[in-house]
């Protein structure tokens, strides 16, 4: 039994206009599912608009599938007294980092979820200061939010949920508002929970460059699942990326180029130096 | 600019004053203010400012630091000596055409400025001392009995503090949403009244809509991190009386009595 | 039309104990035509920069010159150039506020004070230019898709007819798709009207593809001023000002490195496919 398990999830909602007559239904998520094994860091990629937001909000019981089931560690999302232990077990980061801050200072922000849970005052102190630390972020904890950057702010963010101690962290688009340097400070942030602490950690994104650690990447497309195994496997299947409006890393996309012309390269090449090692074995160097 | 505006502008510093329970700090200041129009009497205000001026230098907030808070509060100030001085019926000292200003109106005009002064410099060393945080924690203790006859006491303070998170990044959005408006040939100076209401469209709509999906963002953060309201909730930083507390209540006290037998001994 | 930035210094906080100068002699030129790139990591002074070019933020000292007169002399018509230099924030859906796109890409030329007709005119003709489909003009904004909202922002400055157009990183936020698109459409905006187009950015690899010169800030000044394949041929002091050169730009200069024969200087994919496959063609030839 992995740890989230998505079981035929369809989400409609109902689109209305001025007068709140019924335009039409829009299905967001289609018959979606997918099962996620503890300490497994998944991504899951798709343009704007694909339904992989909307889906990643099941998992946290923010939204109810109107078909099918979310099960998140043995707990349908469904239940209503679990509500707080499901949102506990699988905490999420989201999209803008000033949205998502609550409190005036930083140590305070990652003292909240523990405050909720009701977790004794020592305790909240310690579990702030470990969380804070497991993202670099400790000396900063007297700051207000406002005067950190924005990669900061979201290592917070992810601070904020870590110290709730959950199973498992859905971050929808945790990068999309950053720049190149704090992307790369949250990514790395990331691939630290998930292998030191063993965290699952499910990534949306469409960036193609921050998919190329997980462990698995789906796909979506119009609510479904497109395309779904490793990066490796994903990233050979460079066409069909880009007729789901995304595209792959430079490095990706040159290997492909310079095979399509003849040069014996392997498939779905990821990284800097693979390419430069395969390109020194066809040059003999 | 619109981001030189501080509210509830903190000055960091390490005192006495400053490490006082935030409680201690709401009581007192609400005492001190009350005691300001309990009194009627002029050497009270000796003692009220005697007072104030103590614990401002145990604040360790520089004086001139102090007295910027009044600026904002220059024109009320002015207006109510005005109005006091020109509306008071008694005995006449100056006349000319309709103005009248007579010995009470003086008096009176006197009193209602050093108690204005009072007042502004006696709330301002609490804001200056207490953290925004700290002070709403403060609100929310102090106000808790009030629970019993179903004020959203934890609601209240949940609102202020987020208010007090949100306001810097607010006026940020303003300053940009003018610029790009500017940039896109708007004018916010010229034109009538009118005209210039109108012209503020172009920022209140954005700004609304942009305050309105952040509060959406941020309810769902909070849901998304087991915010359920009040109940069961443990605190981060519980607030805890020591010693100096209530040094400091006892103190007031004193100076509470002072004021009732300088007042007292004149009226009685 | 030519825009020269002469010794700009602009400062935040002056009169405080927290001066941050954000713009420190900044001197450049910006002529008719061309594609710049402004890059820098974030906080190195490209967003005041920017707000400079049309006088929304005024230097501490320095000016721009604006086809030969200076913009802050006081009878300077600042409207009219903001007209001329049209600046398209980071985010600019954000502020929409029309009840139609039609109304919203009228505000601009509006504001310039022209006839209605004319107007309209300039609004379905930016609608188009932005590649949109005329029967959204009657749409409200807010139904707009996230790519689309962009482009009535975008083209909401393009009505005003702008002879420099300045973009504050256009394609934040959007998928790779959309960000394509969006920079295809600027590049077409000016190959076929010959406008001026500042594109500040973050992507390195954009800027290599589309831009014919590059600015680089770093802690309010200019460090270069170059073509791309110049600029980052130093991409090790690039990246000590947190900025990178692209991808492929490594790569080449890895394979260099081991001994292959490539030109290390491409910056785009095409150029290191093409030095790849050249070397690839000539080690097929001497029949290793």
């Amino acid at each position: 039994m992995g740890i989230i398990n998505i079981n035929k999830v369809t989400y409609e909602y109902i689109r209305r206009d001025e007068e709140n007559n019924v335009e039409g239904i829009t299905t967001a998520v289609d018959g979606v599912s997918l099962a996620v094994e503890p300490g497994e860091f998944i991504a899951i990629l798709g343009h704007n608009g694909s339904g992989k937001s909307t889906l990643a909000k099941h998992i946290n019981a923010i939204l109810y599938p109107s078909e099918g089931s979310v099960v998140v560690d043995g707990m349908d999302t469904r239940e209503d007294e679990k509500l707080l232990e499901i949102r506990q077990t699988a905490g999420m980061v989201f999209q803008n980092p000033d949205n998502q801050i609550i409190g005036q200072v930083v140590e305070e922000d990652v003292g909240f979820g523990p405050e909720n849970m009701g977790v004794p005052t020592k305790e909240i102190w310690e579990r702030v200061e470990e969380s804070l630390k497991a993202v670099g972020m400790y000396e900063y904890r007297a700051f207000s939010p406002n005067k950190l950057s924005g990669g900061r702010k979201q290592r917070v963010s992810i601070a904020s949920v870590i110290a709730m101690h959950p199973k498992c962290i859905i971050l929808d688009e945790p990068t999309a508002m950053l720049d190149p340097q704090g992307r790369h400070e949250v990514i790395r942030a990331i691939r630290a929970l998930n292998d030191v602490e063993k965290i699952t950690m499910i990534l949306i994104t469409h960036y193609m460059e921050e998919v190329i650690y997980a462990d698995r990447v789906f796909v979506m497309d119009r609510g479904k699942v497109a395309m779904s195994g490793t990066p490796k496997e994903i990233f050979s299947r460079v066409s069909e990326l880009k007729e789901l409006r995304l595209g792959v890393p430079q490095v990706t996309e040159l290997a492909y180029e310079l095979k399509r012309a003849g040069v014996p390269l392997p498939d779905g090449i990821l990284s800097r130096k693979e390419l430069t090692e395969a390109l020194c074995r066809v040059f003999g160097k | 600019m619109l981001r030189d505006i501080t509210i509830g502008q903190y000055y960091a510093a390490d005192s006495v004053i400053h490490r006082l329970d935030p409680r201690t700090k709401l009581l007192a200041t609400l005492a001190y203010l009350v005691s300001l129009f309990l009194f009627d009497f002029p050497g009270v205000y000796v003692l009220a400012a005697f007072f104030l001026a103590l614990v401002v230098i145990l604040s360790k907030v520089p004086f001139g630091y102090m007295v910027k808070g009044l600026k904002p509060v220059l024109f009320l100030l002015l207006f109510t000596v005005l109005m006091n001085m020109l509306f008071t019926k008694g005995e006449v000292l100056w006349s000319y055409w309709k103005i009248t200003i007579t010995k009470e109106g003086v008096m009176q005009a006197f009193y209602m400025a050093v108690r204005l002064i009072l007042l502004i410099l006696g709330s301002n060393v609490m804001t200056l001392t207490t953290t925004p945080t700290r002070l709403t924690n403060a609100i929310e203790a102090v106000m808790r009995p009030l629970k019993v006859i179903r004020v959203p006491v934890h609601e209240i303070a949940m609102m202020m503090s987020i208010a007090l998170r949100f306001i810097p990044i607010l006026l940020d959005e303003t300053d940009k949403i003018m610029k790009a408006q500017q940039a896109r040939g708007a004018d916010f100076e010229s034109g009538n009244f009118i005209q210039r209401a109108r012209s503020m469209v172009p920022i209140l709509v954005p700004l609304f809509i942009s305050a309105f999906r952040r509060a959406n963002d941020l309810a769902m953060a909070m849901e998304a991190r087991c915010y359920h309201g009040g109940r069961g909730r443990t605190q981060m930083k519980p607030l805890r009386y020591a010693l100096r507390d209530w040094l400091a209540y006892a103190v007031v006290l004193l100076y509470l009595a002072g004021m009732a037998v300088i007042g007292r001994r004149i009226f009685w | 039309m030519k825009l020269i930035a002469d010794h700009l210094v602009y400062e935040y906080n002056r009169g405080t104990n927290q001066v941050v100068r954000a713009l420190d002699d900044v001197s450049f030129v910006i002529h008719s035509g061309e594609l710049l790139g402004l890059i820098g990591h974030t906080g190195s002074g490209k967003s005041t920069l920017v707000q400079h070019l049309n006088a929304l933020l005024k230097p501490d000292s320095g000016s721009i010159y604006y086809d030969g007169a200076d913009v802050f002399e006081k009878t300077y018509d600042r409207k009219t150039l903001r007209a001329r230099v049209g600046l398209v924030f980071q985010y600019p859906e954000h502020q929409l506020f029309e009840e139609t796109v039609f109304q919203e890409v009228c505000f601009g030329p509006h504001n310039m004070g022209l006839a209605q007709e004319q107007v309209d005119e300039l609004a379905y003709e930016a609608i188009r230019r932005v590649g949109l489909p005329e029967e959204i003009a009657d749409q409200s904004p807010f139904d707009l898709s996230g790519g689309q909202k962009r482009r009535v922002a975008i083209a909401s400055v393009l009505a005003m007819k702008p002879e420099i157009l300045v973009l504050d990183e256009p394609t934040a936020g959007l998928d790779p798709r959309g960000r394509d698109e969006l920079l295809s459409m600027i590049v077409e905006l000016r190959r076929k009207e010959g406008i001026s187009v500042v594109l500040v950015s973050h992507s390195m690899e954009d800027v290599a593809e589309y831009v014919d010169r590059i600015i680089v800030m770093d802690k309010g000044r200019i460090r270069y001023d170059d073509t791309p394949k110049a600029v980052f041929a130093q991409y090790r002091a690039l990246e000590e000002m947190g900025l990178a050169a692209p991808q492929v730009t490594y790569i080449l200069q890895d394979l260099k490195a081991a001994g292959i024969d490539v030109n290390a200087e491409g910056t785009t994919l095409r150029e290191a496919k093409e030095t790849i496959l050249a070397a690839y063609a000539r080690l097929r030839g001497s029949g290793k």
